[in-house]
Parts: structure tokens; C-alpha cells; sequence
């Protein structure tokens, strides 16, 4: 007789916002597998229609409070685009700088307390603290360095207020910046120590044939400008990202989940900006990554934590350049004289490629915008992740099951806040 | 003797962004030792365990915008000794509040590409619409120390320490030039809870009012003044249809200028 069952965890914890999954089982085959996002719709796209330009930083940034940077960083970007502006200098790198600040603190984050516990048999870090408090600890000190700079440069952790179309409100002179220095040397060896530690995590071995999509810059790894490129052949700019990806709704998610015409599901995030820039990096992260065993090609998803931990040691390593040779511009900001134009703005968030475009009137006023954050581009992959890794996993008890398809899922950091504008997880064996 | 049981903690989410709660994880340095007198019995974005119900302090972020939530959020209550909303959403319904001044079937339309899939209410409101609130922590985001201090002053039986005088008194204690007298620039300080530390006049930029309105706002008077600096009706309908757009005299205040 052939057993069916259903497995569901009904609330996923330690991600971002509320999802679920859901599993379906016939036998020792596995029917269906969903990623459920229950995540209430909050409609920015609808109610950023009627505002000012200058507003949609600040607004956008509400939409995920674990990485409001990238939401301020693709808007600026993409508003600038449709002006016409272009920003570099000092304010460049600053925004630049901010950005490292987010990675730090997002990355450390996830490494530590989301994620790491799954590899070490934890329910929560606060748990594995009692067994490795300096590990938890190291952690901690760490995500505090990266929310140090973003509260100097954006004036608080969630959601800063410093951050605007042409550039910042006020600058930071040299010397302010200077007691970072410190910090980010303690915290660049705390991030070589999290790379060898992270190295030494039990990994299962599960490989994948992916389509890795990042943006890729000429000269630098990524975070704010460049072609959109994958490794089976788009390279593209990101203003010809509508004709090549496409967002649909399905009936069980609130988010909506996005394809490459064409090709189907896309993997965005650490590993995909790892796998096609990793010329980019800095000599040293490039040195640490050959000494764990971790250089590309890396497809195993699980091995993101590795990742994750050598982009928070990049992110040290160029926060410390762009402190060096920071010289305080003369103006804060850069003109902005807005006109009738559509721009789009891409930028790697700490979990991939956000996505957003504009239409703006001739005063400056938002007609339409689309925005598209890593956790809905990654949805269709997490899903086929799943359904790759149960048939190894059902002789397992089903706690244990569960456990395996959870940590998978972290494997993406999901921001469910982000892609609704989820995850709960039920699993069924009918 | 025996060591008293510590305190249950849960933190529960609404239609929100997360960065309220995440709060709590930015306390890099009080997290463990927090974790230390209350027992987090219930915080799924930190953890994958769950401890049973009733909780001594419930924190609840995010505000009510689907018909699950407005019955969820009932049972929070009733397994909760104290119940405190930590933020714009749970406290004024948050940006998401936006759709209480249009119609939402136009909103869902323009998102999603299947709206029969979607379900949610008309309006976004706050926790205290829907069940008795203990206390109302405001910010877009919340201020982390002041999340402590009301964690803490709920375990100590006080009142939580949190002013309800305007920005305007942050400045001054901060020796921030007044960024409206001095530059003319326009700014809700005036009429805007304290609680942040004063940040967009310390960045030469106005409050845009994370915090909701203070007690006994004049927000009338304000708008007066921000007409002098040439600040155009649509602009102040915009300024006050922010992050607490439906706290009342936010929303009175914006719909006098349509």
C-alpha cells in the first residue's frame, strides 16, 4: 500500500517575516513542494504612486527593516538614472561605505544567529551561546560593527534618515570617520576567524547545476552599479531587466515569484555574486577562500554561510580602503533638477538583486513603480532546492526532516517582509 | 531558596517591515544578558523553539490588515499578562495605513497580477483598535534603549520612561540649531513625539515624523508655518500621510489640506 503524507511547518522561524512550507509525499515520491508566504501585502508599489521622489528612500526602506540600506540605495540609484545624474567622489564611496556596513551587519546576522545554530543542532543562538559564548559573542561584535557604520553615516541601524537623491543630507568630515578604522581592523580578523570557523560546519552534499544572477562591475565587486550577468549567458543592463525577467502570482504565496523568460528559476545572493565576481575581491579574501577549500565554482547552497562569512570580510577589508582615502566633499549632495523619464536602479542587497524602476512626472512625482527584492527572485529556487533534497531525506524522522528542509530554505536568508511587500512549512504524506 | 521563574517574553509580528523587532537583536551588547532574566519563550525571527503560553510581556510589532489578523490578534491577547506595541505599524497602522485614504481593491490591482488571490481589509489599524493595550512604544523604527527601559519596567512594575514632549526638546538638549529658525527649512519636530535623539536636525535635514504626534500637538499651527516657508497644500497633505498617517491628528491635520 502506498503511504501519502502531507508535512507542514507551519510558521518558519529565524527568517524574516512569516512563511510556511508545504510537502506533499506519495510514497517515497515527492508530489508537491510550496514555499508558502503569508506575509500580509503592504502595497508599496500601489501607494508610492502621487509621491515625490524625494520621498521614496524613506518610504522604501520601510518595506524590509533588516536591509533598509538597499531599498535607499537602488532608489537613489534608479531616481538618479531617470535625471540623468550621475554620482561620484566622495559621495560615491560613501554610499559605498554605508553599504559595506549593511553586508556586515545583515551577513553577521544570519551567519550567527539564523543560520549557524541549524549546523550545530541549536534552536536559536541564544541556546548555542551557553555551549559557545564567544562564538555568539564574536558574532554579536561583529553585526555591532557593521550597524555602527550605518548608524554614523545614516544616523541609526533601521531605516536612516541620512540618505537622499544626490547623496546624503551632511557628510562626515575625516575625523569622524576615523574611530571606524579601529573597529574595522578588530572586525576584519573576527571576520578571518568566522571564515575558518564557518569553513569547519558540517555540510551535506548536495551540488546544483545553477543559474547564478549578479550584477558585475568592471573593475570592482559589486554593490551599486554594473551588467547584469549570469553564468548561462545574460549580460545585460539594467535597464533591459523587464525584458528578460518576469514576475508571476501564484495562489498559495502573497509574494510574487520571478523568472528569467525563458529559463525558469534564477539563485541571486552571496553565492551567485561570489561565483561571478570573484576576480573582483580583494587579494586577501581571495587568499582566505583558496586556504577553506571554498573557491568557485560553489554550488552547494549550503556552503553560503562560507560565503556569507568571506563577504563580511570584504566588506572590512573595503570599508577600511574607502575610510583611507575618504577626502570630505565640498557639498553633500548633487543638484537634482527632476524631469518626465523612466529609471531603473539595481544594487546587490545583502541577499541579491533588488530591482526597482520609476516613472516620475516632470515635477518629480512618482507615476508607476515596480520593485523586485531578492527573496521573491529566489522563491522558485528555494522550492526546487527542496524538491532535489527530500528524496534523500525520507527515511529520516520527520523532526529531523524538517529540520533539513528549514535550514535549506535559510540557506537563502529569506526576507519574507521583503518579498511581500515567508516561509511556513507543512509537509503532507497522503 | 528556590531561584523565582524568570519571566516569559514573546515577540509577535503584524503586517510589518521587521526592523522593530530586530531591535532586539541589535542589542549586541544587552541580548544575552537580557536573555539571561527573561526566558524568550516566543520570538520565531530568533528562534525555531517554542515555549507555551501564558507570557508575562508580549511585544507586538505590526499592524492589522487581513481578517486572520484581526482574530490572531485576540489570542495574542488573552495569552498575554501585559501586551505592548513596539512601533508606527502596531501603534498608528504604519505606512501600510496609506490604503485608508484610497481604495484598496485599485491598490491590490496594481501589485498583484491576480487579485482574487489576496486577502486582506479595507483599512490598516493599530493593535489598540482591535484589544486593550498596557503600553504604546512609538517610532519608525522604535529607539533600542527605550525598548529596554519598557522591558525592563514591565518586569519592575514602574512606568517605562518615555517622554511624550516633542522633538523640538531633543534639539534643545542636544544643542542642535533649530533647523526651521535657522535655515527655514521645514520640519515636523514641532509637533512630533520624542524618542529618536533628535537624528534629522543633527543631519541638517527636518523631522519627517517617525515617531507619531507628541501629546497635544498643534499641528494647525505648524502647517501655518510651513506655508510661510512656501511649503505647497500637496506637500503638507504629503508630509503629515507618512509613517503615522492614520494617528489622528496626523490624519485630521493631512485631510485638511486635500
Amino acid at each position: 500500500m502506498t503511504q501519502n503524507k502531507t508535512i507542514k511547518v507551519d510558521s518558519l522561524a529565524r527568517v524574516e517575516g512569516e512563511g510556511g512550507i508545504y510537502i506533499k509525499l506519495k510514497g517515497a515520491e515527492v508530489v508537491d513542494v510550496k514555499l508558502k508566504i503569508f506575509e500580509p501585502p503592504r502595497f508599496f508599489e500601489a501607494f508610492l504612486r502621487g509621491r515625490s521622489f524625494a520621498e521614496a528612500p524613506d518610504i522604501t526602506a520601510r518595506i524590509c527593516g533588516i536591509c533598509p540600506v538597499a531599498y535607499q540605495m537602488s532608489a537613489v540609484h534608479a531616481i538618479e538614472d531617470a535625471f540623468g545624474v550621475t554620482v561620484d567622489g566622495p559621495i560615491r564611496a560613501l554610499r559605498r561605505l554605508i553599504y559595506c556596513g549593511e553586508w556586515i551587519e545583515s551577513h553577521a546576522l544570519h551567519v550567527y544567529l539564523l543560520h549557524a545554530p541549524d549546523f550545530l543542532g541549536y534552536e536559536d543562538a541564544i541556546r548555542m551561546a551557553q555551549d559557545h559564548p564567544d562564538i555568539v559573542q564574536r558574532g554579536l561584535q561583529l553585526k555591532k560593527v557593521g550597524n555602527e557604520i550605518v548608524s554614523l553615516l545614516g544616523g541609526r541601524e533601521v531605516h536612516p534618515i541620512n540618505v537622499r537623491v544626490g547623496g546624503f543630507y551632511r557628510v562626515p568630515t575625516k575625523r569622524e570617520l576615523s574611530p571606524l578604522m579601529e573597529r574595522l581592523q578588530w572586525a576584519r580578523e573576527a571576520a578571518l576567524e568566522t571564515v575558518r570557523w564557518a569553513a569547519t560546519l558540517p555540510f551535506p552534499e548536495f551540488e546544483r547545476d545553477y543559474e547564478f544572477v549578479a550584477l558585475r562591475h568592471p573593475v570592482e565587486y559589486p554593490f551599486n552599479e554594473g551588467r547584469l550577468v549570469s553564468n548561462k549567458g545574460l549580460d545585460i543592463a539594467v535597464r533591459e531587466y523587464d525584458d528578460h525577467f518576469v514576475e508571476e502570482h501564484v495562489p498559495y504565496s502573497n509574494a510574487l515569484h520571478s523568472t528569467i523568460k525563458n529559463r525558469g528559476a534564477y539563485f541571486v545572493g552571496p553565492l551567485a555574486r561570489y561565483n561571478l565576481n570573484f576576480d573582483r575581491l580583494s587579494p586577501l579574501v581571495q587568499e582566505v577562500a583558496r586556504e577553506v577549500g571554498c573557491e568557485p565554482p560553489c554550488t552547494n547552497p549550503f556552503k553560503s554561510i562560507i560565503v556569507r562569512s568571506l563577504e563580511i570580510l570584504y566588506a572590512c577589508d573595503e570599508a577600511l580602503r574607502l575610510i583611507a582615502e575618504y577626502e570630505t566633499p565640498d557639498k553633500p549632495a548633487v543638484k537634482i533638477e527632476p524631469r518626465a523619464a523612466t529609471g531603473y536602479g539595481c544594487t546587490e542587497a545583502p541577499r541579491g538583486i533588488l530591482y526597482h524602476r520609476y516613472r516620475l512626472d516632470d515635477d518629480g512625482t512618482i507615476l508607476d513603480a515596480k520593485i523586485v527584492p531578492p527573496t521573491s527572485q529566489n522563491q522558485k529556487m528555494i522550492e526546487s532546492d527542496l524538491w532535489h533534497l527530500l528524496p534523500s531525506l525520507l527515511d529520516a524522522p520527520q523532526d529531523q526532516l524538517l529540520w533539513r528542509c528549514e535550514q535549506a530554505i535559510r540557506n537563502y536568508d529569506p526576507c519574507i517582509s521583503c518579498a511581500t511587500h515567508v516561509i511556513k512549512l507543512r509537509f503532507e504524506r497522503e | 531558596m528556590p531561584r523565582k521563574r524568570r519571566p516569559k517574553l514573546a515577540v509577535w509580528k503584524f503586517a510589518s517591515c521587521d526592523g522593530c523587532q530586530l531591535s532586539l537583536l541589535d542589542c549586541e551588547d544587552e541580548l544575552l544578558r537580557l536573555a539571561g532574566h527573561v526566558e524568550i519563550a516566543y520570538f520565531p525571527e530568533a528562534s525555531r523553539a517554542i515555549v507555551r503560553g501564558p507570557y508575562d510581556l508580549s511585544l507586538v510589532e505590526g499592524s492589522i490588515t487581513t481578517p486572520h489578523d484581526a482574530e490572531r490578534i485576540h489570542q495574542v491577547r488573552r495569552a498575554s499578562r501585559f501586551l505592548v506595541t513596539i512601533g508606527a505599524c502596531a501603534t498608528a497602522g504604519g505606512i501600510q495605513a496609506l490604503r485608508n485614504f484610497k481604495d484598496v481593491r485599485e491598490f491590490i490591482s496594481i501589485v498583484y497580477a491576480t487579485p482574487v488571490y489576496i486577502e486582506t481589509l479595507s483599512k490598516s489599524t493599530p493593535i489598540a483598535e482591535h484589544v486593550f493595550v498596557d503600553f504604546e512604544l512609538r517610532g519608525c523604527p522604535i529607539n533600542k534603549y527605550q525598548l529596554l527601559d519598557v522591558i525592563s519596567a514591565f518586569l519592575h512594575g514602574r512606568k517605562p520612561n518615555t517622554p511624550p514632549h516633542s522633538v523640538c526638546m531633543e534639539c534643545k538638549r542636544r544643542g542642535v540649531v533649530c533647523v526651521m529658525v535657522a535655515h527655514g527649512t521645514p520640519c515636523l519636530g514641532p509637533v512630533t513625539h520624542a524618542g529618536c535623539g533628535a537624528i534629522c536636525p543633527t543631519y541638517h535635514r527636518g523631522c519627517y515624523g517617525c515617531f507619531g504626534p507628541k501629546e497635544t500637538p498643534n499641528t494647525n499651527s505648524l502647517s501655518a508655518w510651513w506655508s510661510h516657508l512656501g511649503v505647497k497644500e500637496q506637500d503638507l497633505v504629503r508630509a503629515f500621510r507618512g509613517f503615522n498617517a492614520y494617528a489622528e491628528p496626523f490624519r485630521k491635520e493631512s485631510e485638511a489640506h486635500e
